[in-house]
């Protein structure tokens, strides 16, 4: 391995983004190919799906095996708000591989009482956020209703370009919160990535309902992340 | 599956791998590429070893990181690839194999 390659992955792994360590199995040659980069052909192709679903693999390309070792930062699930649904979403989402943290200043909400087994912020998200930053390995789903609360975390989210953002509360609500984030020098398009009202629409009720809404929305973006941009690329 | 979320930088095969480098020692590099069946640990698993025959990682589950430290070791005297393969310890022409049944490939390369 070409220790240059090996400093660069690693650097990449600390930093939480995603990289490919690409080695010619024939000759031992090796490269590192990072999330955007352009790569053309079949290889390309396989370093686009390895993107996608972190599987390694060899690939046979352009007459020559290639290793493909797919290292993708562990998703993670940040949910603004100690509530209802997120006593459900915190162990479903962590059962499906997303490990959580939950932020919330409403001391009353954030008790351990009410989320064992969580890693839990009785904090502003301002003050979280600044000794954890989102990244695009990072979803976050803001569910407090609450503009204090969510919309620091919110436009926190779109300047990470975390990979889902949901946020609670009804077209309505959605409307004002739209308002209050240009506001705070998002742009349109960033706005229109956040999912309002949050979670797939499979008519949940409940509070444990809705969090497998959300978190089915949230897989779902990150299983399909970069898809046309890749595809474009290939 | 432990999903950290952070590198465990003391315990990840190829920090540690850096770390060595950055020491002046000889490093090598064993990766699992390819397995069949059941097998202990993921493709794209690793295994460093340095001059000494010090290691960190795994590529198996125990059952046949000593014979991969004793190939990397050659690996860094000749700086020359090589792909192992490790079956069933009776079913091979390894001494040593995989009680679980699986059949996996390892990648030995010399770091740099």
């Amino acid at each position: 391995m070409d220790p240059y390659a090996l400093k660069m992955l690693n650097a990449e792994r600390r930093a939480r983004r995603a990289a490919i360590l690409v080695t010619d199995l024939g000759d031992g040659r090796d490269r590192i190919v990072r999330e955007g980069d352009q790569v053309a052909g079949d290889l390309g192709a396989a370093v686009a799906r390895a993107f996608r679903s972190g599987n390694s693999g060899s690939v046979e390309a352009e007459g020559r095996t290639f290793f493909l070792n797919a290292h993708l930062p562990q998703p993670r699930l940040v949910v603004i708000g100690a509530v209802h649904i997120s006593q459900a979403l915190a162990p479903m989402a962590r059962i499906a591989g997303y490990p959580v943290e939950i932020i919330d200043p409403r001391t009353a909400f954030a008790t351990p009482d009410r989320f064992p087994d969580v890693a839990l912020h009785a904090e502003w998200p301002q003050d979280v956020l600044k000794r954890q930053p989102l990244d695009s390995y990072t979803a976050l789903a803001a569910v407090t209703h609450d503009p204090k609360v969510d919309d620091f975390a919110l436009k926190a989210a779109l300047d990470a370009n975390c990979f889902y953002i949901g946020a609670l509360g009804s077209r309505k609500t959605h409307a004002k919160r739209v308002e209050r984030l240009l506001a705070l020098g998002a742009t349109a398009d960033q706005i229109a990535r956040i999912h309002a009202p949050i979670g797939l629409d499979i008519g949940a009720a409940s509070p444990a309902e809705i969090a497998v809404a959300v978190l089915a929305q949230a897989i779902h973006a990150f299983r399909s992340r970069g898809l046309d941009a890749k595809g474009a690329a290939a | 599956m432990e999903n950290s979320v952070y590198l465990d930088e003391a315990r990840d095969p190829l920090i540690i791998a850096e770390g060595w480098m950055k020491d002046g020692k000889d490093v090598a590099i064993a990766t699992v590429v390819e397995t069949w069946g059941s097998a202990p640990r993921p493709v794209g698993s690793h295994l460093v070893i340095d001059a000494d025959g010090n290691f960190h990682g795994s590529v198996s589950g125990g059952c046949v990181e000593g014979a991969v430290v004793n190939e990397a070791i050659d690996v860094i005297d000749s700086g020359k690839a090589r792909m192992l393969e490790f079956g069933v310890a009776d079913e091979t022409a390894w001494q040593v194999g995989l009680s679980c049944g699986g059949r996996i490939k390892v990648y030995v390369e010399r770091l740099g």
